[in-house]
Parts: structure tokens; C-alpha cells; sequence
């Protein structure tokens, strides 16, 4: 049974107060808290078990390398991967699509062949592909949307070419919530022999995902938006492609023998995670997914979707407000403005009442560029969150609308 | 100009002391902030020819122009926000540093934002082009310092 009281009892920075009001936190599309079980586990790792991994004889290196590699396995089972090895553990979602960007583009990308991006990307699913694109003299192409935000999948079909090499799309869009149609895409690109990214930054915390059943070539999350550490994210990729391309970064653990003359590279994942890793944040990752798993995906996702119908309905129903990416095919988070009224304004009166959201662009410029406004504000949900919070949010709204008028 | 003929005597130090007394009649936060956009929206309106490329400074946040020019020895600074408590706080520091010669301008130690308790909107993580706006109050001080000499 899915108890939300019990869960935001978890997460001990909800209970707290901000210029004298109870905090009301609407910002975890941004990142998310922790609970006490993360917490304590990564305390716990420290108190007891740290050494650094893949490189001791002694007991606490055995230990903790068990631990990190214990963690990749969890991974794995959570998205349903078919083999541990395809996991890498890396910075994050940001550097997990570097790291394809570049290991994929110097394998599989030449002049004139295509990459096409979707136009609601974060900017992190933008950059390193207009990176690649420089260096290999490729093309940029951009997969449009529509007034809601929703990819116009007709116009996306017709981009496909024998030139298009990869296609990186999110699974949900982190500055609307909007959930895109990637089954469809993945299949559509696998019929053209292009391969798929999916940027799961925005979904992983949500929602069950099944990296098999979705067949992408790449998915990648990081841990810092799914109730985990900072600095710590997952790529997954295809083993036979994995295989396949160069390694990212060199460095310690990525390689098998070092000569000045040659050096070969380890097998995967290690060849991608030069240097010590993040194996602490590994872990956390793990508990993370263990802690979700206690409560239920599939009932997160239940919970979510009504408490996302409920915060729609209540702004809504406010005069004058507009919201940005308004589909059935959403996920919680919800970007409006007030008519008239600028989101910093908005942000900064909201936070005087303890309230957090997130204004501005939230690192999607061209996204904000198509519904033709400098930024939103976004209040965004995680499962800790309740009607009450939305009420606040709501009582706050009318406040900066009687302030601003 | 919107300066009061009372601040014409004023130094740096002394309207920004003003400042600081007026505010500390507040006592909420919501009432400090009432009256911020109130100074916002009475801002004297910006002239849109000065909305130029090189007057804006741009910020994820909110946008900011900024133009400064000299009459008669003194810089008059004329600023506009997309924002309305950016535009009050621009008010405040046009009160305090608008009508001044450029070395006054160039030197002025600017303690008021903090002691209102406004510094979170300097913040260089508000991107609200604050902070490059007090940067470049400072470069047309010496900049029109130089002119001078």
C-alpha cells in the first residue's frame, strides 16, 4: 500500500522550515532528496568499508570492490539489462552522452552522415552531438514538435536517411514532462540501421523501464535525479557495441597491460571507466533502486499520475495561467507562466513562501524558443510529494498574482 | 531625472544609509518585497532606442538594459529589467549611484544590497544580470573618468 506520509518521513530535509514556512520542495526534476536508507548506507560505506576498488589484496578493497560491482548488478536488474557488463558507471547523464558522442562518433560517424536530435532536448542531449558534428563534419538534424510539445513523429519518420547514424532523443522531456513516443522512434530507427539513444534522466525515477523490451542501443541516467548521490550516472549500452567502439577517457583499471610501445584496453565495462570510479556513489545508486523497489514502481507511477491530475486540474483553474506541454503523455512536472507576470518574479515571491521551484530555461533554450518565451517556472514532482504540497503551491500562485497586479 | 532634489546633496554613503533605514521598517519578508515591485513598476520608463545589443546584459534568469551617459560632468544611468523585482532593485541602485560624477561612481563601495537583505538576487547563480549591471555601473565610471581627464 502506498503511503506517502511514510515515505516523505524518509526524506529528513522535506521536514524543515525556510524563512519561517514549512519547506514545500517542487523541484526534483532538478535533482531529488535523499532518504535516510541512502544516506546511512553511503555513512555506513564510509564507517566500515572504503578502500578503493579493483586494485587491493587486502579484506576492505575486497569488500568495497564487491560492494561497487554488487551495485552494477542491481543496475542492471533494474532496467532489465541482459548482461552486468553492459552498465557502465559514469559522471552522470551528461557524461554518459559524451562519452557515446564520442566513442560512437569515432567508430561509426563520417562527413556528411546525419545525427538527429529532437527539439525539446535538455542541453546536454544537444551539446556533445553538435560537438561530434564539428569535429566529423556531420550534420545536426532536428526531430520538430508541435504547440504541446509533443514530437511530431510523421516529420520524424521522413528525416530518417541511409546518412542517419544515430538518433538521441529523452525519454521524457525534462523542461515539460512530456513523455515521448520512444518505442516508436527506436523502432523506426532500427528499420532505417540507425542506431538510439534515450536520455532517461527524467523517467528512471518515475517508472519502470525495460532497456530489452525498449531495445535502445544507449540509455542513461544519473543518480542524482533517482533519490541517489551527486556526480554518479549509469550508461547503458549494447554489449556487441560496447565491444565495438573505442574507449572515452584513458586512464587507470580501463586498461589490461600498459607498455610506452602499446597498451590494450580492458574488456567492458572497465574499458569505459577509467580512473577510480564514483563507487561510493555506485552504491547509493543501488540503494536507491532498492529503496523504490520497497515502495513499487509501478505504484510510484500510479501515485504520481494522480497527483499530477490533481496539481493540473488545481492550476488550471487559475485565471490567466498557461501551461507548457499540455498532454495526457505527461509525467510529473508542470511549466506554466502566469500571464503577464515574468518566472523570476514568480520563483522569488514562491520562495519567500518556502516554496521551491525552478525557473528560467532548465537548460533547454531551444525548447523555450518554440513556445516563443524566455523560460517557465517548473514545479516538479517525486513520489514524496503530496495534495497539500500542491495546495501550497496553489495558495502561493494566488499571492504573486494579487502582488504583481 | 528621477533623482529627488533632497539626494542631490547626498553622498554615496548617505543615501545608501537611507536606504537601509527605510527597509529596516519592514518587517516581513512579503512587505519588503511589496515594496520592491513597487519601485519596480514605477521605474522611469527606459528608452526603447537604448534597448540595444550592447546595453543588454543577458542572464538565464531575467534580462537586463543598461545605458549610461554624461551631462554636465555626471553619468545618468537609465536601466530597464523583463522583470519586476529586478526593476526595483535597478530603481535602488540608480537612486544611489544615478547623478554622480564618474570617480564617485568608479569608487563607490556598495554595502546597501546586503544590509536590505536583497544579496540572494546577486547572486551569481540567479543569472539575473545583477550582477554584470553593477559591473558595468562601475566600467562607465571609469570609463567616462578617463574621457574627463
Amino acid at each position: 500500500m502506498f503511503d506517502v506520509e511514510k515515505i516523505k518521513k524518509d526524506f529528513p530535509i522535506l521536514d524543515q522550515e525556510i524563512y519561517g514556512k514549512k519547506l514545500v520542495y517542487l523541484d526534483s526534476a532538478a535533482t531529488t532528496q535523499k532518504p535516510k536508507q541512502v544516506i546511512n548506507e553511503v555513512s555506513k560505506f564510509y564507517s566500515s568499508l572504503n578502500s578503493n576498488i579493483h586494485r587491493g589484496v587486502h579484506y576492505l578493497s575486497i569488500k568495497s570492490t564487491e560492494e561497487y560491482e554488487k551495485s552494477r548488478d542491481t543496475v542492471c536488474k533494474f532496467i532489465n539489462a541482459k548482461h552486468t557488463e553492459e552498465i557502465i558507471f559514469t559522471k552522470g547523464t551528461t557524461e554518459a552522452v559524451n562519452l557515446t558522442a564520442y566513442s560512437f562518433g569515432e567508430r561509426f560517424v563520417n562527413e556528411g552522415d546525419e545525427i538527429l536530435v529532437a527539439k525539446t532536448e535538455h542541453h546536454s542531449n544537444i551539446v556533445p552531438w553538435q560537438m561530434l558534428c564539428y569535429r566529423k563534419n556531420a550534420v545536426l538534424k532536428v526531430i520538430p514538435a508541435d504547440e504541446n510539445g509533443e514530437l511530431k513523429i510523421n516529420e520524424y519518420k521522413k528525416l530518417l536517411n541511409p546518412k542517419t547514424k544515430l538518433v538521441a532523443v529523452a525519454h521524457i522531456a525534462n523542461s515539460t514532462g512530456v513523455i515521448n513516443p520512444i518505442k516508436e522512434i527506436i523502432d523506426a530507427a532500427h528499420n532505417n540501421g540507425t542506431y538510439v539513444l534515450i536520455d532517461g534522466a527524467q523517467a528512471v525515477q518515475h517508472k519502470q523501464v525495460d532497456v530489452q523490451s525498449l531495445d535502445c542501443d544507449f540509455y542513461a541516467f544519473s543518480g542524482h535525479k533517482m533519490f541517489a548521490e551527486t556526480g554518479i550516472g549509469v550508461l547503458y549500452g549494447k554489449k556487441e557495441i560496447l565491444e565495438d567502439i573505442p574507449p572515452y577517457q584513458g586512464g587507470g583499471d580501463m586498461i589490461k597491460t600498459v607498455s610506452f610501445e602499446k597498451t590494450e584496453y580492458a574488456d567492458l565495462p572497465y574499458k569505459f571507466e577509467a580512473g577510480t570510479s564514483n563507487y561510493v556513489g555506485a552504491i547509493s545508486i543501488a540503494k536507491a533502486i532498492e529503496y523504490m523497489q520497497s515502495v513499487g514502481l509501478d505504484e510510484i507511477e500510479i501515485y504520481e499520475k494522480k497527483l499530477l491530475k490533481y496539481a493540473t486540474d488545481k492550476l488550471l483553474s487559475i485565471d490567466k495561467i498557461k501551461i507548457y506541454g499540455q498532454t495526457e503523455k505527461k509525467i510529473s512536472a508542470i511549466s506554466f507562466l502566469l500571464n503577464g507576470i515574468h518566472h523570476y518574479d514568480t520563483g522569488m515571491i514562491l520562495d519567500k513562501l518556502g516554496i521551491a521551484v525552478r525557473t528560467g530555461t532548465h537548460c533547454a533554450e531551444p525548447t523555450m524558443k518554440h513556445f516563443g518565451i524566455d523560460g517557465t517556472v517548473r514545479a516538479s514532482f517525486a513520489m514524496y510529494n503530496t495534495k497539500e504540497d500542491i495546495d501550497k503551491l496553489y495558495e502561493g500562485l494566488m499571492r504573486v498574482k494579487k502582488m504583481f497586479a | 531625472m528621477r533623482q529627488c532634489n533632497n539626494l542631490k546633496n547626498m553622498t554615496i554613503k548617505e543615501v545608501q544609509n537611507e536606504i537601509i533605514e527605510e527597509f529596516s521598517m519592514f518587517e516581513e519578508w512579503m512587505d519588503k518585497y511589496e515594496y520592491i515591485i513597487e519601485l519596480g513598476n514605477n521605474l522611469e520608463p527606459y528608452d526603447e532606442k537604448n534597448k540595444t545589443k550592447s546595453n543588454l546584459i543577458q542572464g538565464c534568469q531575467s534580462r537586463v538594459w543598461l545605458n549610461g551617459e554624461l551631462q554636465n560632468g555626471k553619468i545618468i544611468f537609465t536601466a530597464d529589467s523583463d522583470a519586476v523585482i529586478t526593476k526595483g532593485i535597478i530603481a535602488l541602485l540608480i537612486k544611489v549611484l544615478s547623478n554622480r560624477e564618474p570617480k564617485e561612481v568608479m569608487n563607490a563601495d556598495l554595502f546597501f544590497i546586503e544590509k536590505v537583505g536583497l544579496k540572494e538576487n546577486l547572486s551569481p547563480t540567479r543569472a539575473n544580470g545583477l550582477v554584470s549591471m553593477i559591473k558595468n555601473i562601475k566600467t562607465y565610471g571609469i570609463a567616462f573618468n578617463s574621457m574627463l581627464k
